[in-house]
């Protein structure tokens, strides 16, 4: 013991550490961590900064779209237009008509007339049929009821299309405008919260366009996706990692699912069209076949996490259930998959999430088709899922569908954000410590 | 990496054997015949393991007796672990490993192609050197093996073989009241001896502890020697320690392993006071290890 701190006293580093030298270099080492910092911090910025501006963008853009301009009006149900038997068949354009012209008694030419009837959304019909079908004593008698405005008078009232340019280059006449106004000094005009949005299917009005149609796609096919994928991702992994015996074969099959991994969705999108579409003869834009190709782009991913997992459960476990005379079988089910099974559910979401935004693949077998009411979605019917939604919004000329398609993206945005916080709380609540 | 080390030097043991050395001459020593007769439980004949070219044990030849404990003892990758694992044929989960020779339970050849090795492993219980409880209740952690091998036909008779297994460990008394605790919740000697309860649910005839006592602090460690000394009145026990001084308290056979070949086997009363070998001797006196 006293060797040694002898050596330490009197050896020949003695006042090393306080040399001009080393002091610059104790300099220099600090200069290089303060730079490591700075240049992290510097990346971690840019990157926040970009996904606020992305965000920014995308909430100032489509924010209005959660807004909907809308008048009350007193609709008479006249029971010459509306027989009490037969409501669907009722012309409830005229009684929308007579609703409208009755608060301008001015507007009496036939060219004013159709300009006016132009102020309501074409959905008001349906709207105020729905109404009367549903209380079907209104026959006779007169209803008030809020109905929305058609889009060009939502994009004014919401301030999109300005109203201090010529008459020449605005979207609505000056006499248009004065309706609305009217309306609006009658206290007639309303904005509440646009339930189109989540509750209509698609449609070519933009204040009638809803997501309920795409949504309804989406979840059909991410639900054919998770049954697909689970069962046959887990079984492969399960099967490669802890069965398979380790041979030529075995490990050049891990190595395409791992490359696999990496292929465009759009090739899976040109398998999906050339095999389930061409050579198995499914209908075309089914969730069925949105979902089977999808679950060809999550098992790869699927299939490497779950491997993963499998690899860290600690041996220790294994060896404990083996040792007292379980079989491999027994070791599997009994402990490792319930061990596992976290990590795995974590990865099927984040797949599932995955597949969710995916666009390319379902564009190829079809799945844009335009659905103009969720009741005709079924697992072989013609379907559409929200990102082929949000392009086809994006590619439509009217002005509501700017912010429409602004608020697709974030309505989208917000499933993900929500699949991913299952996938963290799952990961969390099960996680189990052990030896 | 241990074992391969060890194998290298293994070999170069084997010239030292046919220049005649003295370790090679007590490598096919059987047991002495000091001492009361022994009735063997385990017997092992020539036994070789390979892990894919190095060879980790060599010629081992022992008699292990029924109800009593042995001990393994030797430097680190001597090959006593390895050789442990041969008994319930743990090795067998290695896919590089090879085992020849012969080693039989009451004169039944465990290598038999035609023995099921899950009924041997019932058979022949182990315990590792780190506590490893299922991330279950301690219920279930004991339950396991009996329902698996079907041992009881109801409830009632699974909680008494659960309740005797865990007074058998000498752990009821502090979990009666959290049998639905989970195993990990234990301290590390209590883990320990769960893992010992869960060994002997499915009534094994012969234990084997893979040094049981590295990770637990003395207290932990006094308590599991004293349940092993318990447990010998019924069970054959054979555990792998790198302690001498515990080998000497709980044992009554040592066998001495040195560089994959059994250097020296005995009493343990003989082997740790007047050990024959002169490597033995060396070891067990601390000179290396």
């Amino acid at each position: 013991m006293s060797d040694v701190s002898s050596t330490l006293r009197t050896g020949p580093a003695t006042g090393h550490w306080r040399t001009a030298a080393q002091q610059r270099r104790l300099r220099r080492r600090y200069a290089a961590d303060r730079r490591m910092q700075i240049l992290g911090l510097g990346a971690i910025g840019l990157a926040v900064a970009l996904l606020g501006i992305l965000f920014g963008s995308l909430v100032y853009s489509g924010y209005l779209a959660f807004a909907q301009t809308r008048v009350v009006l007193e609709f008479r149900i006249d029971p010459a237009l509306v027989q009490p038997d037969r409501i669907q068949d009722g012309n409830f354009r005229s009684i929308i008509r007579q609703a409208l012209f009755q608060q301008f008694p001015e507007v009496t030419s036939r060219r004013q007339q159709t300009e006016l009837a132009k102020l309501l959304s074409p959905g008001a019909e349906w709207i105020v049929r729905d109404h009367v079908q549903a209380n079907p004593e209104l026959v006779g008698r007169t209803v008030n009821l809020l109905v929305p405005v058609a889009d060009p008078y939502d994009q004014l009232s919401k301030g999109v299309i300005p109203r201090d340019v010529p008459e020449s280059q605005r979207r609505l006449g000056d006499e248009a405008i004065g309706w609305l106004d009217s309306l609006d000094r009658r206290g007639l005009v309303r904005t509440t919260f646009a339930w189109e949005l989540f509750l209509n299917a698609d449609s070519r009005f933009p204040e009638m366009a809803g997501l309920a149609g795409a949504m309804t796609g989406s979840f059909l096919t991410l639900l054919v996706c998770l049954l697909l994928s689970i069962p046959l991702g887990i079984a492969a992994a399960v099967y490669l990692e802890e069965f398979a015996p380790k041979n030529r074969l075995t490990s050049l099959i891990e190595v395409n699912i791992n490359n696999l991994a990496a292929v465009p969705s759009i090739v899976f999108g040109l398998l999906g069209l050339a095999v389930f579409l061409g050579f198995l003869g499914l209908p075309r834009s089914a969730p069925l076949v949105g979902g089977m190709v999808l679950s060809l782009i999550t098992l790869p991913t699927i299939v490497i996490a779950t491997r993963a997992t499998l690899k860290a459960v600690p041996p220790s476990i294994r060896e404990a259930a083996l040792a007292i005379g379980a079989s491999k079988h027994q070791v599997m089910m009994h402990h490792v998959l319930p061990m596992a099974m976290p990590g795995i559910m974590t990865a099927t979401i984040i797949g599932l999430a995955h597949a969710l935004g995916e666009t390319a693949p379902l564009l190829l077998i079809g799945m844009n088709a335009f659905i103009p009411s969720v009741d005709s979605i079924g697992l072989l019917e013609p379907a559409t899922a929200l990102p082929m939604q949000i392009y086809s919004w994006a590619d439509s000329p009217e002005r509501g569908f700017v912010a429409r398609t602004s608020a697709a993206i974030l309505v989208l945005l917000g499933f993900l954000v929500a699949m991913n916080a299952v996938a963290i709380y799952l990961r969390q609540r099960f996680e189990r410590t052990w030896s | 990496m241990v074992v391969t080390g060890a194998a290298d030097e293994g070999s170069r043991m084997n010239e030292q054997v046919r220049t005649g050395d003295i370790a090679g001459a007590a490598v096919s020593a059987l047991p002495r015949g000091a001492g009361p007769a022994v009735t063997a439980k385990v017997r092992a004949r020539h036994v070789d393991v390979f892990y894919g070219d190095k060879q980790a044990l060599k010629d081992v030849s022992v008699d292990i007796p029924a109800r009593a404990v042995t001990a393994f003892i030797g430097p680190s990758g001597c090959g006593k672990s390895t050789f442990l694992r041969c008994i319930n044929r743990m090795n067998d989960t290695i896919p590089t490993s090879r085992v020849s020779g012969q080693i039989t339970i009451d004169g039944e050849d465990i290598y038999d192609p035609r023995l099921d090795v899950v009924q041997l492993r019932a058979r022949v219980g182990m315990v590792f050197q780190k506590p490893n409880p299922f991330p279950k209740s301690i219920y279930e952690n004991v339950a396991y093996g009996p329902r698996i091998h079907g041992l009881a036909r109801n409830k009632p008779e699974l909680d008494g073989i659960v309740m005797s297994s865990l007074e058998k460990a000498g752990l009821l008394k502090e979990v009666r009241d959290r049998l639905g605790d989970s195993g990990t919740s234990l301290s590390g000697g209590q883990q320990q001896r769960l893992c010992i309860a869960r060994a002997i649910a499915v009534s094994p005839e012969v234990i084997l502890m893979d040094e049981p006592c590295s990770a637990l602090d003395p207290i932990a460690t006094a308590r599991i020697e004293e349940l092993i000394d318990e447990l010998r009145e019924n069970y054959c026990i054979i555990m792998v320690t790198h302690s001498m001084q515990q080998a000497a308290r709980v044992s009554q056979r040592t066998a001495f392993f040195h560089l994959g070949e059994l250097i020296e086997q005995g009493d343990t009363t003989d082997i740790f006071t007047n050990p024959r070998n002169r490597q033995t001797q060396d070891y067990i006196t601390g000179r290396y290890g």
